[in-house]
């Protein structure tokens, strides 16, 4: 089922949590809302679940909440037909875990309510699908913090939602269990293809794991597309910075001189280092320290022009090659370098200086030629 | 050199041991100063009630009870309680489920009034409830039968009337015990939060669903809790029903105020028997309280790890 948000705004007394957001989501797509805290994901969230609803807007169209086409904006949470799982589970803490993953459905009215064995075996059902066959009996308190997200996503489940809608999933559990309850979702979501929208602050568990990411900041939506597009192709200065590490560097100071702009963003993997004097586009840099340990090799240097510190990621090979030595003076060259003059996207190719607005399929429009 | 430092770190030793400690002598006389203060202030007078009510034999202690002003007392207690204690359970689930979940106006104002009758001598309870519904007080024209064309030969047929009369010692109780259960319950729903309320609400359970198998079984104990304290206060209150009841013997006296009237006319041996179950009924609550307080406490923690998690993230 389709969701869709029309220009949503909520204020908690003077404090704006959404400032008029719009969003739509497609059926059987798992989409990820990405932000600091504060930003209004979860709020978002909670509008979409009904847990919260929007202030009322002046305009007919707005503010409203809408499933497959149709206004829910004014439907309670249980009629929704939305499944939410809370960020620390909100299990019942006196039932067991069967009764837990009962409760919708021995709620329900009489005659909607299945009979005995057929919940008992819908339980059966859930209890492996989650893989935890053999917990039914225990208590909430007796299970450790994987184990409770999988009930509450059972609970969640076992009412049949058309929407599935999860808050910092992942947020209460240590590390290593996150990695393995990431890929469990996605396995998850592949077999059950129910519409899932779920929160999180940390942007490689939304890259990794979403259809499409909604970037937001500060009570709007910054960006809506897929991982690589938010991540290649970021609209503005808060995407960049927020989605991976990124150089960011003064402009306009020594050779790098584009149009307009006063800061230019280098991925650290798209700096490539040299010895030697290097090009006309190459900038003069003086390594600091070099960290070889992982993947990647990560080396800082600093600007012989300006003093500004920047990262750069060599492969393990290439940096076996060059041999750096604290202190030595290298050429840094940018693959690829992003500026934001007046709010639009530019993408620059460091080898030949050419400077594209990336908008426009990658063809050299505004500025082309210019060299930095 | 080395055996100088040897030998400090020998005699450093003991040292820091007995600093960890206090002297003998600090613990003894913490210890002897509050088992003294228990025996004279608790047990002596606990002794007192059971030897001197059972200081003419068990015959004696039975026949106090056997008197039919002392079983109406006993009565009407039991009724004043049985009433003031449902009471104040449903008011009190009610104000503290509004106060922990919700977010209105005037929510310390509320706070505030309901610690009130901890606050107020109960005396002035009483003396309150007499200038409110005494013959001269605010309420009391509208009591007067013969300002009720209508409602008078009803007034009068049931013969309604509220102080020194039984109705005006369920008033004085229930105004005394009503803090007992949501001050008990507050700061439990407060530590539970929403959450669960929330998710049984998206799950399609209606508010009352959600109300008897989510809330009121994660409150249970502290619930009980709170009705064994307002019993316990409910039948053992004394200065504001005594301004209230009149002191009718037979009919508007209570277990307290049949003990004082004894009391008064030297039957010490009645008066001691009658209030030695006041004694047993103090007793039970503390076994119950404590037998409570155990399971609580386990409900409490659970809740505060809960918390800790939260905050941990």
């Amino acid at each position: 089922m389709s969701i869709e948000v029309r220009n949503v705004s909520k204020h908690f007394g003077a404090f704006t949590a959404l400032g008029g957001v719009s969003l739509k989501v497609e059926t059987g797509r798992l989409t990820a809302l990405l932000g600091p805290s504060g930003s209004g994901k979860t709020t978002l969230l909670r509008i979409i679940a009904g847990l919260e609803f929007p202030d009322p807007a002046a305009d007919p169209g707005a503010g409203q909440v809408l499933f497959h086409g149709e206004d829910v904006s004014q439907v309670s949470a249980g009629k929704r037909g939305v499944g939410f799982v809370f960020q620390h589970y909100a299990l019942f803490k006196h039932m067991t875990v069967a009764e837990n993953i009962a409760f919708g459905l021995t709620v329900r009215p009489r005659r909607l309510r299945p009979a005995r064995p057929e919940i008992a075996r819908r339980v059966n059902e859930l209890l492996r699908l989650v893989q935890l066959e053999k917990l039914g009996g225990r208590l909430p308190d007796q299970l450790s913090g994987g184990q409770r997200q999988r009930v509450a996503l059972a609970r969640a489940l076992a009412m049949e939602p058309k929407v599935l809608l999860l808050d910092e999933p992942f947020g209460a559990l240590d590390a290593q269990v996150r990695k393995e309850m990431r890929s469990w979702l996605r396995s998850l979501h592949e077999r059950l293809h129910v519409t899932t929208v779920f929160v999180t602050h940390d942007q490689e568990e939304a890259l990794e794991l979403a259809d499409e990411v909604v970037v937001m900041n500060r009570a709007k939506i910054e960006q809506v597309g897929t991982p690589q597009e938010v991540y290649d192709r970021p609209v503005s200065p808060f995407v960049i910075e927020f989605l991976g590490n990124v150089n960011r560097l003064a402009a306009g100071s020594g050779k790098l001189r584009p149009p307009d702009a006063d800061v230019l963003y280098v991925r650290p993997h798209d700096v490539d280092l040299q010895r030697g004097p290097g090009s006309t586009h190459s900038l003069r840099a003086r390594v600091l320290h070099v960290f070889s340990a992982g993947s990647y090799g990560r080396v800082t240097l600093e600007r012989l022009d300006n003093g500004e510190h920047f990262e750069a990621e060599v492969a393990r090979d290439r940096l076996r090659e060059l041999d750096l030595q604290q202190g030595e003076e290298v050429a840094a060259m940018f693959r690829h370098v992003r500026l934001f003059p007046r709010g639009q996207f530019y993408e620059a190719d460091v080898r030949d200086g050419r400077l594209t607005e990336a908008s426009s399929d990658a063809a050299p429009t505004h500025g082309a030629g210019e060299h930095i | 050199m080395a055996g100088t430092v040897s030998t400090l770190a020998y005699v450093a030793k003991p040292r820091q041991r007995r600093s960890l400690g206090d002297p003998w002598w600090v613990r003894a006389a913490l210890i002897g100063t509050s088992l003294l203060f228990v025996a004279v202030f608790v047990v002596a007078p606990l002794a007192v009630v059971f030897t001197e009510a059972l200081r003419k034999g068990w015959q004696a202690y039975f026949a106090a009870f056997a008197d039919s002003d002392a079983r109406a007392a006993i009565r009407l207690t039991l009724l004043a309680a049985g009433i003031a204690v449902p009471l104040n359970l449903v008011f009190g689930l009610a104000a503290s489920w509004a106060i922990a979940k919700f977010e209105f106006r005037g929510k310390a104002l509320l706070i505030t009034l309901i610690e009130l009758p901890f606050a107020v001598s109960p005396v002035i309870a009483g003396l309150v409830y007499v200038l409110l519904f005494g013959a001269q007080g605010w309420l009391g024209p509208y009591l007067d039968t013969g300002n009720h064309p209508w409602l008078g030969p009803w007034i009068n047929a049931h013969d309604l009337q509220i102080i020194f009369a039984v109705p005006g010692i369920v008033l004085a109780t229930v105004f005394v015990t009503f803090p007992f259960v949501a001050r008990e319950l507050i700061p439990l729903m407060q530590a539970q939060g929403r959450d669960e309320e929330l998710a049984a609400l998206t799950l399609g359970a209606t508010g009352w669903q959600t109300f008897c198998r989510i809330t009121l079984p994660n409150v249970k104990w502290g619930l009980f809790y709170g009705v064994v304290l307002c019993n316990a206060r409910a039948m053992g209150e004394f200065g504001a029903v005594s301004v209230l009841s009149g002191h009718i013997r037979g009919e508007t006296n209570t277990i307290p105020l049949h003990v004082e009237i004894l009391y008064n006319e030297y039957n010490l041996q009645a008066a001691f028997a009658v209030a030695s179950l006041l004694t047993l009924l103090a007793l039970v609550t503390l076994v119950l309280k404590n037998l409570v307080e155990w399971r609580h406490r386990r409900v409490l923690e659970a809740a505060a790890a809960a918390e800790l998690r939260q905050f941990a993230t």
